[in-house]
């Protein structure tokens, strides 16, 4: 657990980057700080591991006041990633990711062998090992930075955007490979952006800091999203943001009804009314696209690929309430998708269903 | 010693031959004047190194610290030279006048190839390095020195090709390295010129100019196999 205790920094040229500023990040958790350019993240960040001073107010991890520790004692116990990874250069990627287990004297060996489990473990090939960090692209250096940030298995990291720096693809590769990481260690991570979306994502509980570093909301993402405590924070978190709380609420037991279906490969059906929309699915029942019985079907004899429309996205039983009325909102005949975990058919919802079911949950959380 | 000029092979072509007949004063000569290029730059780096530390860490001592070192290259040498002794109280001629006065050079040369090469060291790279625990000795030694290599080592080059030509003026007020050869052949020119000592000083200062080159670069490459490495 990380505590601020009213903790200020005032920089020597005036500015109050942080003002006393209350907050826990509970332990095997993510806390992630969201904010304006220039709202005091960072130097919140930096705090924790006193790579600058608070001014007044303490920083306690778990039991211990931080200002009490030597600082690079402290430092190795605190994992820290930074934007551009930061790797040394003149390291091989292997020595890199053992560069905390060196300094606190673990045998060569046996560190370069857990930084070799580590890299496999970011998803890295082996043979990257006798790599230079120049030898790399952004992302895979950034997984290298999180790799040796976790080398010496510390309670604790900081992350400052680290996953700022790279493309969107890989930026999202990168958080979802992160979210299953912190599934298996359970860290007590600070995690630093300016993304309110990355921050809703990736956080247990969101900070939302404004400039002049006050806190202005600590909550739940899902709490943030439907329940933002003023003007700055609504504004911050964005317009769509009573869809994307949806996200965060799970659908339950969907009642669907039975959807007819015709096989990839079969004959078209004919006679039937036209202007009506029929499911296609695969030999595993599993939902293809739909086919428009009103379309004009000559030259085919049976239900092949080209006729097929692919617009529509899948809710799964047991996903979200977002995921379900996406499905719906998508699908060409209004019908939403809901499949098994398998991916085969279990039938279909409409969106005035999942309104509804939204309407219940609605009156559920206000008594 | 005696040195006697011989009418029939004063071309300056004949250095060779006039090696051959003196051969071991002349690798005795060349074996000290390596060593008094050697020696001073490599003492002078090790003084040059907490120099251009400081002015990389405390910023405002950056322009003293480069103005002085810098005015110090400026004294001519073989002032410089007449000068170490009383200053420090050594006697005329005493064997580490020329030492002293040449590590002052290559101090001077340096401090600031030291402090740039630190500058040349990416931020990001530094505040890691502390973030992760280096205590300020280590990641000096650790960190910062080592990816300095390359700016240093191309410092260093100068440096010593440099002091090659500053030993030989050395030479010229008694010490003995190549420089003698010049003294000697201006010696051995009257009546008529004698350049074979000359050419042969010379030759000699070159190649030892170039092979001590030769050696920083190659223990740059050494110290630096990530240079190498092709960027993906
Ligand atoms: N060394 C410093 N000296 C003076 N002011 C500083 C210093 N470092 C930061 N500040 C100021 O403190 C405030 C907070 O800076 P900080 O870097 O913590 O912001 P941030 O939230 O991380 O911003 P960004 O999203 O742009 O990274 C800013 O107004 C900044 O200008
Ligand atoms: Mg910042």
């Amino acid at each position: 657990m990380i505590r601020f205790d009213a903790v200020t920094k005032r920089y020597p040229d005036g500015t109050v980057a942080v003002d006393s500023l209350e907050l826990t990040a509970a332990s095997g958790q993510i806390t992630v700080l969201v904010g304006p350019s220039g709202c005091g993240k960072t130097t919140s960040l930096r705090m924790i591991n006193r790579m600058i001073e608070p001014t007044s107010g303490t920083i306690w991890l778990d039991d211990t006041d931080t200002a009490s520790m030597a600082t690079h004692e402290l430092r190795r116990q605190i994992g820290y990633v930074i934007q551009h990874a930061g790797l040394f250069p003149h390291r091989t990627i292997v020595d890199n990711i053992a560069t905390v287990p060196f300094l606190l004297g673990t045998d060569k060996k046996e560190a370069r062998k857990t930084a070799l489990e580590l890299l496999e473990r970011v998803g890295l090939p082996p043979h990257f090992a006798k790599r230079y960090p120049a030898q790399l692209s952004g992302g895979q250096q950034q997984r290298v930075g999180v790799a040796r940030a976790l080398a010496a298995d510390p309670p604790v990291m900081l992350m400052d955007e680290p996953f700022s720096a790279v493309d969107p693809v890989v930026r999202e590769q990168l958080q979802d490979e992160f979210l299953r990481l912190q599934q298996e260690l359970g860290k007590t991570i600070v995690f630093v952006t300016h993304d309110i979306d990355e921050a809703i994502k990736l956080g247990d509980q969101v900070a939302v800091l404004r400039v002049g570093g006050h806190l202005a909301q600590l909550a739940s993402p899902v709490e943030l999203l439907s329940r933002p405590i003023d003007a700055f924070v609504a504004g911050f978190v964005g317009r769509d943001r009573g869809y994307r709380a949806l996200g965060f609420t799970t659908a339950g037991t969907l009642s669907t009804r039975g959807e007819p279906t015709v096989t990839l490969g079969a004959a078209i059906p004919k006679g039937t009314d036209t202007d009506t929309w029929l499911l296609v699915v695969d030999a595993q029942q599993a939902p293809q696209g739909w086919l428009d019985l009103g379309a004009d079907f000559t030259g085919h004899e049976t239900v092949s690929d080209e006729l097929l429309y692919r617009g529509g996205t899948l809710a799964t039983q047991g996903g979200t309430l977002r995921a379900a009325l996406d499905a719906c909102l998508s699908s060409p005949s209004g019908r939403g998708v809901v499949v098994d975990d398998g991916g085969a058919l279990i039938g279909s919802v409409t969106a005035r269903e999942v309104l509804e079911l939204i309407e219940a949950r609605e009156t559920e959380r206000q008594p | 010693m005696t040195v006697l000029a011989d009418s029939t092979s004063s071309s300056p072509l004949h250095f060779a031959q006039y090696f051959l007949d003196h051969s071991s004063e002349d690798l005795r000569l060349l074996w000290s004047h390596t060593w008094l290029s050697v020696v001073p730059v490599v003492i002078g780096l090790l003084i040059a190194l907490p120099l251009g530390w400081t002015a990389r860490r405390y910023r405002w001592t950056y322009p003293p610290i480069i103005s002085i070192t810098g005015l110090l290259y400026t004294i001519p040498s073989i002032a410089l030279f007449v000068m170490v002794p009383p200053l420090l109280g050594l006697d005329t001629l005493d064997p580490l006048q020329v030492p002293i006065a040449l590590t002052v050079y290559s101090v001077a040369l340096l401090v600031r190839v030291v402090a740039d090469g630190l500058a040349s060291v990416p931020e990001d790279t530094v505040q890691a390095a502390t973030a992760l625990g280096f205590r300020p000795v280590e990641r000096f030694f650790k960190v910062e020195l080592p990816i300095a290599v390359p700016v240093i080592a191309a410092g260093l080059r100068v440096a010593v090709v440099s002091n090659v030509s500053i030993v030989a003026v050395a030479g010229t007020i008694g010490l003995s390295n190549l420089g003698q050869l010049f003294t000697q052949g201006f010696q051995l020119s009257t009546p008529d010129a004698y350049y074979p000592p000359i050419v042969l000083g010379i030759v000699l200062c070159v190649l030892l100019a170039v092979v001590l080159d030769l050696a920083v670069v190659g223990l740059n490459r050494l110290l630096t196999p990530w240079r190498r490495a092709v960027p993906s």
